[in-house]
């Protein structure tokens, strides 16, 4: 989509979750972007959620299926008067399901100025053996 | 330009009049992105990053969403009647076996001028970069700020 370089950042509107459960919390729920790729040994997981911090962004990985939901505390605006929303604030939710076995006890999870890096450690895949047929 | 609101409109939630508003916009938008198969254009000024405006009796108040953008890379300068937005958005290269799966965030320059209503001083503002979370406060000009007229 985007060549590296000097490109301009375009505007890209939140995406609202298109869900059919009702959420417990209140507010709206958005997709963060995500950026996926993996190498030879882990899987990589790279997600934008600004003003998520981190004992508010819960990650669950049970049955080959990756969660990340996180709340974002609403700032408190009382007494101030809105002249101009261009976006709006809302928790971020989203569901993967994985191709790849993952070592869970080595998941690594880094949340920087609002971007979390999640770090998946596949299981070494077992190495073929050969087996060899005793003659009798 | 920005131009004030005339009179307060009563909301459903604290801090999100026009909620349900937005999501049934996104729907139609979505609608007619389905039905036409062309983009509408977004109600916002276009330009990245996107933010949100509000004032008090004594401040005005900038907020913006910058995942990804450290305080080094970000530039804010304010003069008397705008404050201007620019840096970078790096993405940090990977290296070399990588198979990307899904390739959704952006990196680029980005650069935005928000002229306000009113004059401020520029020497007092503050600005607060906290998990990709921008806030800037901007005091308002003493001569601009209202004042309360006792009546005798």
């Amino acid at each position: 989509m985007t060549t590296p370089g000097n490109q301009e950042l375009q505007v890209k509107e939140k995406q609202e979750v298109a869900s059919t459960a009702e959420a417990t919390r209140p507010g709206v729920v958005f997709t963060p972007d995500v950026d996926i790729f993996e190498n030879e040994n882990e899987l990589i997981l790279l997600a934008d959620i600004p003003g998520v911090e981190a004992e508010a962004l819960k990650i669950d990985l049970r049955d080959d299926t990756l969660t990340l939901s996180a709340s974002v505390e609403p700032e408190d605006i009382t007494g101030e008067e809105a002249l101009l929303t261009e976006y709006q604030s809302g928790h971020y939710y989203r569901q993967f399901n994985l191709s790849e076995i993952i070592d869970q006890e080595k998941i690594e999870a880094q949340l920087t100025d609002g971007v979390l890096r999640l770090t998946l450690p596949k299981v070494a895949k077992a190495t073929p053996r050969k087996i060899t047929v005793q003659a009798g | 330009m920005i131009y004030r609101r005339m009179f307060g409109l009563p909301s459903w939630r604290a801090n999100q009049p026009f909620a349900d508003l937005e999501q049934i916009r996104r729907q139609m938008d979505r609608l007619w992105e389905g039905v036409t198969g062309e983009r509408v254009h977004s109600r916002t000024a276009g330009v990245f990053p996107l933010v949100n405006l509000s004032e008090d009796m004594d401040n005005y108040y900038l907020r913006a969403e910058l995942p990804g953008v450290g305080s080094n890379a970000l530039d804010i300068q304010v003069d008397a009647k705008t404050i201007s937005l620019s840096g970078e958005r790096k993405i940090a290269a990977e290296g070399e076996d990588i198979k990307y799966h899904r390739r959704e965030r952006d990196a680029g320059k980005f650069s935005r001028m928000i002229s306000l209503p009113g004059d401020i001083e520029p020497d007092k503002a503050t600005a607060n970069l906290k998990h990709g979370l921008l806030k800037i406060v901007v005091p308002k000009a003493e001569a601009v700020k209202p004042r309360q007229i006792n009546v005798s």
